[in-house]
């Protein structure tokens, strides 16, 4: 449908026109947020917090805890040059030699969800499981952040979620997009930036 | 000159360039989830009327 609206904006004298060929779903897969009445299912991309700290399998123990705990976080995810999940260093590796590299300590092939999944089956199966944290990724194994079982928990009772991740930019219900000097608040999604 | 894009050059187009982005698809469906700040002008309703609330300096992405 696309394309045709685009050659009919052609003919009607545009000539700066581009066509989003994969469209809404490709935006949704991406865990982006989007707006209207038909959703009112809380789905895992809004309750995802991107700002998650990541190392390198080949970075020592010692630059990893330090980034991770500047971030104010007690574990960080293992990616890629490609930003692709490979691992997930809890916090009982801050205990080995700092001189060890990430990927001798790591947790391998960690547990990860897409951000179009339902919230709420999510949650139950973390509070089964006993687990507080799951990372949310792309199909392809792109890292987009993660879900903490206590925020999720907090959202699906209706709190508001710029009240849960109150200090944290890019967070879901406190994204905003900056486009050219001005920059537009975008309620109630999840995050603008990849 | 009609040029496809993907996510990540739509986005680019949003924040550099102040782009107009323009959901085509029936109300139904604009209604129930849509880009934020996507307008919606379905196909069917495409007129020189309709988009006349369109700049023509700013760029277009349908989807």
């Amino acid at each position: 449908m696309s394309p045709r609206a685009a050659c009919r904006l052609e003919r009607l004298g545009f000539n700066k026109v581009h066509d989003y060929v994969e469209g809404i779903a490709d935006w949704k897969a991406a865990g982006l947020p989007t707006e209207g009445t038909g959703n009112p299912v809380q789905r895992v991309a809004d309750a995802t917090r991107p700002d998650v700290p990541t190392c390198r399998p080949d970075d020592s123990i010692a630059e990893a805890r330090t980034h991770t705990f500047d971030a104010g976080w007690d574990e960080c995810v293992v990616v890629d040059c490609d930003g692709i999940v490979v691992g997930r260093l809890r916090a009982n590796a801050w205990e080995t030699d700092h001189a060890t590299t990430v990927d001798r300590v790591m947790e391998s092939g960690p547990t990860t969800v897409r951000p179009d999944g339902l919230l709420r089956p999510l949650v139950d199966q973390m509070a089964k499981r006993g687990t507080t944290l799951v990372l949310v990724t792309t199909p392809q194994g792109h890292l987009i952040g993660a879900v903490m079982r206590a925020d999720a928990e907090r959202l699906l009772s209706g709190e508001p979620p710029e009240q849960i991740w109150r200090d944290c930019d890019g967070c879901p219900g406190r994204w905003a997009v900056t486009t050219g000097e001005t920059t537009r608040q975008l309620d109630g999604g999840t995050r603008y930036e990849q | 000159m009609v040029t496809p894009i993907d996510r990540t050059e739509l986005l680019r187009l949003i924040r550099e360039e102040d782009a107009q982005v323009v959901d085509v698809l029936p109300d139904r469906e604009y209604n129930e989830a849509h880009i934020p700040g996507a307008i919606s002008l379905p196909l069917r309703q495409l007129t020189a009327e309709t988009v006349s609330a369109l700049r023509r300096d700013k760029p277009v992405v349908v989807y």
